[in-house]
């Protein structure tokens, strides 16, 4: 009898193994930053170099951070999402400016519109890897303390808006 | 003339390819310290290729990153927490062992176990098998049979 049974119930566990496998997402890592405070940072404003700003400036306030830049080409699929989102005002949405070049950042706001309250240069890389940055685009949602509530990973879609982002902003908003 | 120069172009090509870092270190320990945590730390983006693989620009960035840490005068370890802290024990090539990566550590050696006892129950089964006694009625009969089938 076991001889029958033994090759299906090896059969059942590589299935298993294999079906876990398929739904697997290793390009997803998850964020040790879930929970903790922002790192901090004072960088550049992209349209306003002289400006700095700093995670102490958005104390007391829901937002998310968008990493993004002109060469990325998900990023481009993001940007109508984004600007939708930017339009129902649930955020602040602040920018980080990954590795780019200012004026061609600049000019990919111009020509695709801007759903940034605010965008920060981070040319070296030195901020993303102060949030865990490894693939563009990501967003980040931030509480009123300062800690990082959320992470996503790659370009947001419209279904995510509306089942993660805006309920999570929305039960945010009400927290103190 | 034409070969000459495909061949020059060709060598050319080679140096405008080796983009290689060029880094110095105060001593050769710190220079040790530089080529263990580089090979011992994932690229995020290419995940198979450690940071000193890579071509990805963020595994440069890292290296960059390890480098300048390393110059700080800071130890192996402060480096490897700067590392983990930020993008978790998924860039460790060499995680600790926790629950979360007990499976990973456990696991060859659990199907090497498993493996084994299949064997030795295989290879005991055999033996029994092997052992099997043939009653001299049951002899008699095997013979008859295929003495049967000899004439036909």
């Amino acid at each position: 009898m076991l001889k029958y049974i033994l090759p299906l119930i090896l059969f059942i566990v590589m299935a298993v193994f294999l079906a876990l496998g398929l739904n697997l997402h290793p390009g997803e890592i998850p964020s040790p930053l879930i929970d903790k405070p922002v790192p901090a940072f004072s960088a550049p404003k992209l349209q306003a170099p002289e400006e700095k700003l700093s995670q102490t400036d958005l104390k007391g306030k829901v937002w998310l951070f968008n990493v993004w830049a002109s060469w990325c080409a998900s990023c481009r699929s993001e940007h109508p999402i984004l600007n939708q989102l930017a339009q129902q005002k649930a955020a602040i949405i602040v920018g980080l400016n990954y590795k780019d070049e200012p004026e061609a950042a600049k000019g990919w706001l111009a020509q695709l519109g801007n759903p940034y309250d605010v965008s920060i240069m981070d040319q070296d890389g030195r901020i993303g890897i102060d949030w865990g940055v490894y693939g563009v685009p990501e967003t980040f949602v931030v509480d009123k303390q300062g800690v990082i509530r959320y992470k996503h990973t790659g370009p947001v879609t419209p279904e995510d808006v509306q089942q993660t982002f805006l309920p999570l902003i929305a039960k945010l908003q009400a927290e103190n | 003339m034409k070969h000459l120069s495909i061949i020059v172009l060709l060598i050319l090509s080679g140096i405008a390819c080796a983009g290689v870092e060029y880094r110095e270190f105060a001593n050769p320990e710190q220079q040790q310290a530089y080529e263990n945590l580089t090979s011992e730390l994932r690229c995020l983006v290419c995940q198979n290729q450690t940071i000193a693989d890579s071509n990805a620009e963020l595994a440069a960035d890292l290296r960059r990153q390890v480098y300048e840490m390393l110059q700080q005068g800071k130890s192996k370890q402060d480096i490897a927490q700067f590392m983990t802290d930020r993008y978790g024990d998924f860039v460790l090539y060499n995680p600790p062992f926790k629950l979360k990566t007990g499976l990973l550590w456990i696991g060859p050696a659990a199907f090497l176990l498993i493996g084994l006892i299949a064997v030795f129950l295989f290879a005991r089964r055999k033996k029994t098998a092997a052992k099997v006694e043939i009653s001299a009625e049951k002899r008699q009969k095997i013979r008859s049979l295929l003495d049967e089938g000899d004439r036909s």
